[in-house]
């Protein structure tokens, strides 16, 4: 019995390397990609290939592109590659390192090497400087992979030039040439027409009214930057007011978000006070900064129009959560009131609250219209011009769209910017 | 001063006086400075009450929270200012012995000429201070609005410009292809979000909206006619825009002020929990 049973135990214990292979396998078939954990570490995974490395275009430098073909063995053969791993040298033969903070997930194929340009960086890559790269192709345990050929030596640099942007510099030099042919043209005198405003025909009676009544104008140039389109355009409007106003000998008031808005602000009235000879009647306190804080400054300008109670106020520029705040108290005070912004958002609140309201590009024309000047009629045409060529090519867009495929892809490239 | 004024500030000092009191008391469990803590809050209050009473008329109160909230704010954007940009990012790229000075690390290697552009700058700007060179201030303000309007420009010709067209790119009759002819859009017509009939109602809604919104925008053609016309429909999807731009906010600043009269009923009064 006993030899039976030792004989029925070896048997056994034979048997159990074999049934592991073949359920093993048969497991394994089943199941697919649950291949255990540890069985995915055993073996190496094929490297991956066909590694580049290059300066990554339209660029300030300091960046590559890697790209490669990933491993066999990554989502085929073994399927043992979870992660890639970029590794950066400055020297062939050693010293690679990680580069970015994580391993790429596999499947991953490329991959932008983006280092500082500031020296004191840590992570300050320099430009015009050879480095060379290799990718890890990783299992679950990160010591377990292969690494690719090594790649170099590569420079990055950057460019003068973004062509990436080329659809912009056409539009500019579009416009630019459509401006230029209407600025020469008003200047040789031909007559440009322009349909009224009212909100811009309204400035100047507006100024009337003010002088009238012996009450002030209080002029806001917003709450945005002096590199605002919306300011900018603000500024124009408020040398020709400040003109006006300098003729008219009425007071004008100027409360400032911006300290640099307040400098500029300063020197256009000292200057359209010049040019209406008065420059006398000038008073530099009239143009004053309050705060940089968004509602602080208004409880100021608030405070100001109930004391001062301007005959006309003029918010034109910048303009965002106290848009209405303003305008309500400026009609709460009885104030002739002309609005002018470029932020969508706040263009409902001067619409409701004020007697004239310029939308949008309306803004930017009106220093053309109040101005009159060739330079900016010109414009004013070329932009017209700028919008027909718009609807045009709106239209053709829209048929390519019905066609689609290549022809509607080739189409949207032309528009493509990239940054 | 009139009696009648003399008489609210003595209610108001005194109403103040009780509600920090009781402040105080209310926050001997909470807070170890519990009056220091009633104080502050009944401060807030105050102040927030000071400022709604401009709903009534401006009036002392009114312009004593104004005249502190701008100064404050004023004083406290120059002071950080001053530390964060000029000692913070400026002063330990420059100068070991003034990294000292304000007790700040000095970071060695970053020196960089052109970290003196800004310091140069900053002192032809402070030159409107003098009658005589002030003229050296608008080199600088030249440079600011040049160069940020230009690097604006490039922004704004991208995502206001030739984005916008790409986007007006749009199939009318549905999604290129999807056109069956007439008897298959009306056999398999439905109101579905995804439907043909939506998509194209509001691909069609998409394409007059920009092409009569940009008719309007022209100002060297008189808008009579068919072009008039245009252009009012131009108009008024614009009103329509702003119409449901105002509701919109409206309903955030209603949030606002939810939170300011949560803070006098519940924080101040208690009366809310």
């Amino acid at each position: 019995m006993r030899i039976k049973y030792s004989f029925l135990l070896a048997l056994f214990l034979l048997l159990i390397p074999f049934s592991a292979l073949i359920f093993g396998q048969d497991g394994a078939a089943a199941s697919g990609e649950t291949e255990s954990a540890d069985s995915l570490a055993l073996t190496l995974p094929a490297p991956v290939t066909n590694l580049k490395a290059i300066n990554t275009p339209n660029d300030h430098g300091h960046s590559f592109t890697v790209t490669w073909d990933i491993s066999a063995d990554d989502g085929g053969g073994l399927k043992n590659v979870l992660f890639y791993r970029v590794m950066r040298s400055d020297n062939p033969d050693s010293s690679f390192k990680q580069r970015g903070e994580n391993k790429l997930p596999r499947g991953a194929s490329t991959y932008q090497d983006n280092g500082s340009k500031r020296k004191e960086s840590d992570d300050f890559s320099a430009d015009f400087t050879d480095f060379y790269y290799r990718i890890d192709a990783i299992t679950i345990d990160s010591n377990v992979f292969s690494s690719s050929g090594i790649y170099g030596p590569v420079q990055s640099k950057g460019e003068w030039y973004n062509t990436g942007r080329t659809p912009v510099l056409v539009a500019v030099i579009i416009f630019l040439i459509l401006t230029m042919i209407f600025v020469a043209l008003a200047k040789k005198g031909a007559d440009l027409y322009i349909r009224p405003l009212a909100g811009i025909e309204a400035v100047d009676d507006a100024i009337g009214r003010a002088t009238e009544m012996g009450k002030p104008i209080l002029y806001i140039l917003g709450l945005g930057g002096a590199d605002q389109i919306a300011t900018i355009a603000s500024f124009t409007i408020l040398s020709r007011v400040a003109k006006q106003v300098a003729e008219y000998q009425t007071k004008l008031i100027v409360p400032c978000y911006d300290p640099i808005v307040m400098t500029v602000a300063q020197d256009i009235v000292k200057s359209s006070f010049m040019d209406a000879g008065r420059v006398d009647d000038y008073k530099e306190e009239s143009v004053y900064f309050v705060t940089q804080s968004q509602f602080a400054y208004v409880a100021a300008v608030n405070g100001t129009m109930l004391r001062e109670l301007p005959a006309t106020n003029m918010y034109m520029g910048k303009f965002y959560a106290e848009s209405l705040i303003l305008a309500e108290t400026g009609a709460l005070a009885g104030s002739i009131q002309i609005s002018g912004t470029d932020e969508i958002a706040q263009i409902p609140f001067f619409v409701v609250a004020c007697d004239y309201t310029l939308i949008g590009e309306e803004l930017y024309a009106a220093s053309a219209y109040l101005g009159k000047e060739p330079i900016l009629l010109g414009s004013l045409k070329g932009q017209d011009m700028a919008k027909a060529a718009i609807i045009v090519l709106m239209i053709i867009g829209v048929v390519t769209a019905n066609i689609g495929g290549e022809t509607l892809e080739n189409f949207r490239e032309l528009f493509k910017v990239i940054n | 001063m009139r009696k009648s004024s003399l008489m609210v500030l003595a209610t108001v000092a005194t109403l103040f006086i009780v509600s920090w009191i009781f402040k105080g008391i209310a926050l001997e469990d909470i807070y170890e400075s519990n009056y220091l803590q009633g104080f502050l809050l009944t401060f807030s209050a105050f102040l927030t009450l000071s400022i709604m009473s401009f709903l009534y008329k401006d009036n002392p109160f009114y312009k004593f929270s104004e005249h502190l909230f701008v100064g404050v704010s004023a004083a406290y954007a120059m002071v950080v200012g001053f530390w964060t940009t000029i000692v913070g990012n400026l002063v330990p790229r420059l100068s070991e012995s003034l990294s000292n000075f304000f007790q700040i690390p000095y970071q060695e290697g970053t020196y960089n000429f052109f970290y003196y552009l800004p310091v140069i700058f900053g002192l032809m700007l402070l030159m409107r201070l003098s009658k005589k060179h002030g003229w050296m201030s608008r080199i600088p303000l030249a440079f600011i609005i040049g160069t940020t309007a230009g690097l604006n420009f490039i922004g704004y010709l991208r995502s206001d410009f030739t984005n916008q067209i790409a986007a007006t790119f749009i199939p009318l009759l549905g999604a290129a292809g999807e056109w069956k002819g007439i008897g298959d859009f009306f056999s398999n017509l439905s109101l579905s979000a995804g439907g043909q009939l939506v998509m194209m109602l509001s691909n069609w809604v998409i394409f007059l909206g920009v092409f009569c919104g940009l008719i309007y925008f022209f100002f060297s053609r008189e808008h009579t006619g068919l072009f008039g016309k245009a252009s009012r429909v131009g108009i008024w999807i614009l009103m329509i825009t702003f119409g449901a731009s105002f509701g919109y906010t409206v309903m955030g600043r209603i949030s606002l002020l939810v939170g300011r009269i949560t803070f006098l009923f519940k924080d101040w009064l208690g009366i809310i929990s």
